[in-house]
C-alpha cells in the first residue's frame, strides 16, 4: 500500500524515533496564519487547520468562542483555504470541520478546494465509519487522507474496521468529552492507545483532552503523538501567535525528552 | 406496507436521516436502537407503557369538535386534545416510553433539550416519577421568555442550564445536550424532544407518539363517519406532526405541516446535515446553519426531522407557512371563540386553517392541538399590551 503524503512523513519520522505534535489553530482567527507559521517554526509536524462551523458538537468553550470570532469575522471556507496557499510552511497541513461544511460543498468539490490549497488531510468528527463511504472516496481520488476518529467507547470488534479506513494517521480521543483542557490526562487516553497501538501500525495521536506539555508527554508514553487544540486556540486567544510558538516549543521539547 | 413504516438499516427515509453522530456516540445509538427494537416487541414493556400513558398521563386524549369555529370559518373544525395531557402537551408519550427505556437500559440520569419548555418540564415529570436524575438544556433566551417553565423543571427536582452560546434557543441547546452526553454517555440516556437527531432517534420518537395518530383516526371516523379531509398540525422540529400523520398517512387525508416564516426549513428544501441527522436544513452559501426566528421558542429551529423531508419530498404532505402577526391573531381567536388558549406553537396549525379555510369549504378538519397556552401567557402579554 503506498500512503499519503502526511501519513508517508508521519511514518518517516516515527521511523526515526521522533514523536509527532499537531497543533489546532482555528482558521479565520486574527492572526491564525502566523500562529501556523510560528507552530511549524517550534517543531510541530503538522498542522490542523479548523474550518469554523456553526455549530460544533465536539468542540468546548474555547473553540467554539474560537470558531464564532472568525465567523463572526467574516471567515468561510472559502476564505481560509485561499489564506492556507500562502501559509508556505514545509509540513503538512490537515484541515479539521464539521460534516456540513463538506456535505454543502459537494464531496468531490472540497475535496478538490482542499488539494488545490495545498491541503494533504481532513479531520471530519461527525461523520463516523458508517456515514463517511462516500466522502472517502472522494476524498482518496483527490489524494486527500482521510482522518478517522477512534473513541474509548468503541467495542473491541468496532477498533480494526476504524482504523482499516483511516489515512495518515488514527485520531485516538482521548476521554469522554468535547475538547478543552484538563487539569489531568484522562486515564481513557492511554488506554485507548494501547488498544490501537495492539491492532495497527498507522500513527496513532492522541487527541481532546491533550492539555499541557506534561500530558502530552505522558500521552506520548503509549502513543506516536499528540493533536492539541483548545490549549494552542486559547493561547492564540489570549497571547497572539509568539505564545503558540513558545507553548509548541516547550511541548516539543517536553516530548522529546 | 405503510408508507411510514421502519427506516432503512441506515436509519434512512428516503435520502434524509442517518446517523452523522461522533465516534464516541456511535456505540450508544447502536445500543439504544437495539434496546429500542427489543423492548418495542416485548408485551411487557408496551403494558408497562401503555399503563403509564392511561393513569398518569390521562391518554386517551379527547377530540372537540369546535362549532363557533366551524361555523365562522364554514369547515368542519376538530381539535384532538394533546394539551391536556399530563404536563400540558404531546411531550409526554414520548418522554415516558424514552424514560422507561432508559431505566430497562441501566441508565441513571436523563438529558434533554428543550425550547419553549414543553419537553423540559415532561422530562423532569418523567425523571421524577422514575426516580431518575435529570438535566435540561435550555436557550438563554428561552430560558427569559419560558421563566414559568423553568421554575417548573426546578420544582420538580431537574436541573436546568441555561445556553450562551450561538442563537441561545433550541438549535444551541440541542448542541449543549449533544456535548453532555458525548461525556456521560456511559451512564446517561439523551432524551431527545422530536424526530429529528441520529438514528433511532426519527424513528422511535416517532413510534412513541403513534399513539395520539391511532386515537384519532379512530375518533375522527366516530365523529365523521370516516377519515378527515384535512389533518393539520405545526412543525418545528415536528414530533406532533408525525404523531397525527402516522394515524393517516395510508389514508386520502391531506396531510399539512405548518412552518413559521422565521423558520420554513422544508419551503427552503435544502439538504443539510446538523445534529446528527441529513435533513432540510436552514444554512446560508457555505453551509453555516442559520438561525430561526419565531415567537414560539418552541418552533424556533432551523432543521426539521428528517421524516418530514421525505414526506414533502414525495409529495405526501405539505409543509406551508405563517407569520408571527397571523399567529398572534389565531391565539386570541381560539381563545374568544372557543374558550381555548393554544399553546403558540399550535396557533401556527390554527393561524393556517384560517388562512386556508376558504378553499376547504365543507371539508373536516382535524388539528392537532399539541399543547396548551399557558406558559405563553406572560408572553402574550407583553406582546398584545396589558
Amino acid at each position: 500500500m503506498t500512503f499519503g503524503a502526511m501519513e508517508t512523513d508521519f511514518r518517516a519520522k516515527r521511523a526515526a524515533g521522533r514523536k509527532l505534535l499537531v497543533p489546532y489553530i482555528t482558521g479565520g482567527l486574527a492572526g491564525w496564519q502566523d500562529a501556523v507559521r510560528a507552530a511549524a517554526a517550534a517543531g510541530a509536524d503538522a498542522i490542523e487547520i479548523g474550518i469554523p462551523f456553526s455549530d460544533p458538537v465536539m468542540d468546548g468553550p474555547i473553540i467554539q468562542q474560537a470558531s464564532q470570532a472568525a465567523l463572526e469575522s467574516g471567515a468561510t471556507p472559502v476564505s481560509i483555504l485561499h489564506d492556507a496557499r500562502s501559509l508556505d510552511v514545509s509540513i503538512p497541513l490537515a484541515v479539521m470541520t464539521y460534516y456540513n461544511t463538506v456535505h454543502h460543498a459537494g464531496h468531490a468539490r472540497f475535496a478538490a478546494q482542499l488539494a488545490d490549497a495545498g491541503i494533504v488531510a481532513a479531520i471530519v468528527p461527525d461523520l463516523p465509519l458508517e456515514e463517511a463511504g462516500p466522502w472517502c472516496e472522494a476524498a482518496d481520488a483527490a489524494g486527500i487522507e482521510t482522518v478517522m476518529l477512534a473513541a474509548p467507547t468503541a467495542p473491541d470488534e468496532r477498533l480494526p474496521r476504524v482504523v482499516a479506513r483511516a489515512r495518515g494517521f488514527v485520531y485516538s480521543v482521548g476521554l469522554l468529552g468535547v475538547t478543552g483542557e484538563r487539569d489531568v490526562l484522562a486515564h481513557t487516553a492511554a488506554a485507548l492507545a494501547r488498544r490501537l497501538k495492539a491492532i495497527t501500525d498507522v500513527p496513532v495521536l492522541v487527541g481532546v483532552g491533550v492539555s499541557n506539555a506534561a500530558q502530552a508527554r505522558e500521552a506520548c508514553e503509549v502513543a506516536d503523538g499528540v493533536v492539541m487544540g483548545a490549549s494552542v486556540v486559547r493561547r492564540l486567544l489570549e497571547g497572539g501567535a509568539d505564545a503558540v510558538g513558545e507553548f509548541v516549543g516547550d511541548v516539543r521539547h517536553a516530548i522529546e525528552h | 406496507m405503510s408508507l411510514m413504516a421502519q427506516p432503512s438499516d441506515t436509519g434512512r427515509f428516503g435520502e434524509f436521516g442517518g446517523r452523522f453522530v461522533p465516534e464516541t456516540l456511535v456505540p450508544a445509538c447502536q445500543e439504544l436502537e437495539a434496546a429500542f427494537i427489543e423492548a418495542w416487541a416485548d408485551p411487557v414493556f408496551r403494558a408497562e407503557l401503555d399503563h403509564v400513558l392511561r393513569t398518569y398521563a390521562g391518554r386517551p386524549s379527547i377530540l372537540t369538535e369546535c362549532n363557533n369555529l366551524s361555523e365562522q370559518l364554514g369547515i368542519r373544525l376538530a381539535l384532538k386534545r394533546e394539551d391536556l395531557n399530563h404536563t400540558g402537551s404531546h411531550k409526554i408519550n414520548n418522554v415516558l416510553g424514552q424514560a422507561l427505556l432508559a431505566k430497562r437500559m441501566g441508565k441513571k440520569r436523563l438529558v434533554a433539550e428543550t425550547g419553549a419548555g414543553q419537553h423540559g418540564v415532561a422530562s423532569a415529570t418523567a425523571a421524577a416519577l422514575l426516580g431518575m436524575e435529570c438535566k435540561v438544556y435550555m436557550g438563554a433566551v428561552d430560558v427569559e421568555r419560558q421563566a414559568l417553565n423553568v421554575f417548573r423543571m426546578k420544582l420538580l427536582g431537574s436541573e436546568v442550564e441555561a445556553v450562551h452560546s450561538g442563537s441561545r434557543t433550541l438549535k444551541d441547546a440541542v448542541n449543549e445536550a449533544m456535548r453532555d452526553w458525548v461525556a456521560t454517555v456511559e451512564t446517561s440516556h439523551y432524551c431527545l424532544g422530536s424526530v429529528m437527531g441520529p438514528h433511532p432517534y426519527p424513528w422511535m420518537v416517532r413510534e412513541f407518539h403513534r399513539v395520539l395518530g391511532e386515537e384519532a383516526r379512530v375518533q375522527s371516523i366516530e365523529l365523521w363517519g370516516d377519515v378527515p379531509d384535512v389533518a393539520v398540525a405545526c412543525v418545528g422540529g415536528g414530533s406532533n406532526a408525525i404523531g397525527l400523520f402516522s394515524g393517516f398517512v395510508d389514508d386520502r387525508t391531506r396531510l399539512v405541516g405548518v412552518e413559521p416564516a422565521g423558520g420554513a426549513a422544508v419551503s427552503r428544501a435544502q439538504p443539510g446535515v446538523v445534529h446528527g441527522m441529513r435533513s432540510y436544513l436552514m444554512q446560508d452559501e457555505y453551509g453555516q446553519v442559520q438561525e430561526a426566528q419565531s415567537i414560539s421558542a418552541g418552533l424556533d429551529y432551523p432543521g426539521v426531522g428528517p421524516e418530514h423531508s421525505y414526506l414533502a419530498s414525495i409529495g405526501r404532505a405539505e409543509y406551508p407557512n405563517v407569520t408571527d402577526a397571523e399567529v398572534i391573531d389565531a391565539f386570541q381567536l381560539m381563545a374568544k371563540t372557543e374558550g381555548i388558549i393554544p399553546a403558540l406553537e399550535c396557533a401556527h396549525a390554527m393561524a393556517w386553517i384560517v388562512r386556508a379555510a376558504p378553499q376547504m369549504q365543507g371539508q373536516t378538519v382535524l388539528m392537532n392541538l399539541s399543547g396548551r397556552g399557558d406558559k405563553d401567557v406572560a408572553q402574550m402579554m407583553d406582546v398584545l399590551g396589558k
